[in-house]
């Protein structure tokens, strides 16, 4: 028999993780990529590398060291201590702080690329109409920067969702906690609940679709200048 | 001018990649000053060091504001300086409709606010934008946009306005659409405006100070009609050498529909009905127009034929080359406007032209550039600070 609320609760929990990871890599990202495109330190480069890690390191690799720095003898088990836990490893904070960093390449790049499009003369135009760098960040830059940021923001949102081992290695399986969709497809498989694996499939591949084809209609309206 | 009298004074000296830049000029605080010279040498360098938007070393004051002076280690970031400047492609913010562009400066200024502000109906109306303003800058022209960026940096309240090449990337028949609106800021805006260019016709209509620039260093700065006759200078060898003089409307035939105007040392006759009495024109004589004769001529198609006085002779391109400039004072003891004329070495001597000699210089067509008149625009008060 089909469980609908067993169901809806991995789907809960990663929309959750997704939206509150892409809301902390909107703020925590921002101020790198605002760096990364306009600074001119030579180790800059090497920053960015770092950032990029993730696209090329098994998820296994990530979730590895996660779970060192997370867990009790790391600083992530130091924080938890503070709030009288024992460990980040296998909470919910523990995946948010993963996925924040598992999906850093995919929110950063494409700002940095938006605040590198649009060149020196439009910030130099605001300081000469009497905008403090501040205030030309935010209504010069941010504004014009508009496309790297909705670009930004759904790829992060999305590729949260499909965030697997990572979470595997950091978050386990646990119900309610850390037991997000793509995690339950595989115990479903595991345990042969066909039914269930088909409906959660088959949601993230309508979801992934949606995804990819808004973002290209986004893009193709975004590359006119908005107003 | 005067040393008690407010200028601007620029001192700049450093490196900018492999240029090297020196340089130091004065310009008043009225009128335009034109930094002219060839591509490269160094005059939008010097501009943004005026707009803080490059740093060397040296030393800016405006009027008794330092901006900048590095033996006392001040620097005022270019949002605190009260400029405006005109880059010279629009760059009008995308995301803004016209009316936001030309508030965004505005807006931040008038926190500082000036009694005496540039009012924006008045600035839209002289730049003819009032149509524009709900529009998205990429739906305007190339004029259009380059007249609501001159709008929007206008509107800034700046006490200095810089422009860089602000009509350079635009088309001859763009340009011709702008440099009245130009003229027409000159005439009724009385801040100071530092304009960069490398088009002698531009400098010819707008300038009223010249500062000629090479290889990142000052050849010559004072009067735009001074330096034009000045037979030491680059300007006189160049093939459209010419004169930039102010004549006054005296009268207006209407028989022969001729207009009369007055110059220092005689009058000139130009076609056309040129405007009431007493107003001022800016008047351009070319050298290749101006020929002399020994007598007065008596059958001549030409009508204006003055007594001069030959102050001076050039070879035009140095050693035996076939043409001298020869530079005139009007009148007959020569005190008049200087005019250029560029004749034969041949003709040179057959005539015993030479220094001091009394002569009729013949000039075969006046150009009139520019009206020099129209309502005043209110300034921006002068600093407080």
């Amino acid at each position: 028999m089909l469980d609908l609320g067993e169901l809806w609760s991995p789907i809960r929990l990663t929309l959750e993780l997704a939206a509150i990871t892409t809301v902390m890599l909107l703020i925590i990202g921002t101020p790198i990529a605002w760096w990364l495109a306009r600074s001119k330190a030579r180790w800059k480069e090497a920053v960015a590398t770092v950032v990029a890690m993730p696209l090329v390191l098994p998820p296994t690799v990530l979730g590895f060291y996660l779970l060192v720095t997370l867990g009790p003898n790391g600083p992530g088990g130091w924080l938890a201590g503070l709030a009288g836990g024992r460990s980040l490893a296998f909470t919910f904070e523990g995946l948010v702080i993963g996925s924040v960093i598992y999906s850093m390449p995919f929110v950063v790049q494409p700002i940095r690329n938006a605040f590198e499009a649009f060149g020196e003369r439009p910030l130099e135009v605001a300081a000469t109409l009497r905008a403090t760098p501040w205030d030309t960040f935010w209504s010069v830059a941010v504004p014009l920067a508009r496309p790297g940021f909705m670009t930004g923001a759904v790829l992060g949102f999305a590729h949260t969702v499909g965030e697997f081992g990572v979470i595997l290695m950091i978050g386990g399986n646990i119900p309610g906690e850390t037991k997000v969709l793509s995690v339950a497809i595989y115990d479903y498989v595991e345990t042969l609940q066909w039914t269930e694996a088909h409906i959660l499939a088959g949601g993230m591949l309508v979801f992934s679709f949606s995804v990819i084809l808004t973002m290209m209609v986004l893009e193709k309206r975004m590359g006119r200048p908005g107003l | 001018m005067n040393a008690g009298e407010a200028r601007i004074d620029v001192a700049f000296a450093g490196t900018l990649g492999a240029f090297s830049l020196d340089v130091s000029f004065q310009a008043p605080t009225k009128g335009i000053t034109a930094l002219f010279g060839p591509s490269g040498c160094g005059k939008t360098s010097v501009l943004r060091c005026m707009a803080g938007l490059n740093r060397l070393t040296g030393k800016l004051t405006v009027g008794d504001e330092v901006w900048q002076d590095d033996a006392t280690n001040t620097f005022r970031k270019p949002y605190d300086r009260p400029i405006g400047y005109v880059f010279q492609e629009a760059s009008l913010f995308p995301h803004l409709s016209v009316r936001s562009n030309l508030l965004f400066g505005a807006r931040r200024a008038s926190k500082k606010a000036n009694a005496n502000a540039l009012k924006f109906d008045d600035i839209v109306a002289l730049l003819g934008i009032s149509h524009l303003l709900e529009r998205a800058p990429l739906a305007l022209s190339g004029g259009e946009r380059q007249r609501v960026a001159i709008g929007r940096a206008l509107l800034s309240q700046p006490q200095l306005l810089l422009m860089d090449e602000p009509l350079a990337a635009l088309d001859r028949m763009t340009k011709e659409e702008i440099l009245p609106y130009l003229e027409a800021l000159h005439e009724s805006l009385l801040i100071p405006i530092v304009y960069v260019s490398h088009d002698i016709t531009e400098v010819e209509r707008l300038a009223d100070t010249l500062v000629l620039l090479q290889d990142g260093r000052v050849v010559a700065a004072g009067p735009l009609y001074t330096l034009q006759s000045d037979p030491e200078l680059p300007l006189l060898q160049a093939p459209e050498a010419s004169v930039t003089i102010e004549g006054q409307v005296m009268r207006f035939d209407e028989t022969y529909t001729l207009t009369t105007l007055a110059v220092a040392g005689g009058e000139l006759v130009v076609p056309g009905h040129q405007g009431a009495a007493g107003g001022l024109r800016r008047l351009r004589i070319s050298a290749s127009d101006v020929s002399f004769t020994r007598v007065i001529p008596r059958e001549t198609t030409i009508l204006n034929c003055l007594p001069a006085r030959i102050l001076s002779i050039t070879s035009h391109g140095g050693g035996n080359a076939a043409q001298v400039n020869v530079i005139a004072g009007l009148g007959e003891d020569g005190n008049g406007a200087r005019i250029v004329g560029r004749i034969t070495r041949k003709s040179k001597e057959a005539l015993e032209m030479v220094e001091g000699a009394q002569v009729f210089a013949q000039i075969k067509s006046v150009a009139l550039i520019a009206a020099k008149s129209g309502s005043a625009l209110a300034a921006p008060n002068s600093p407080s600070r």
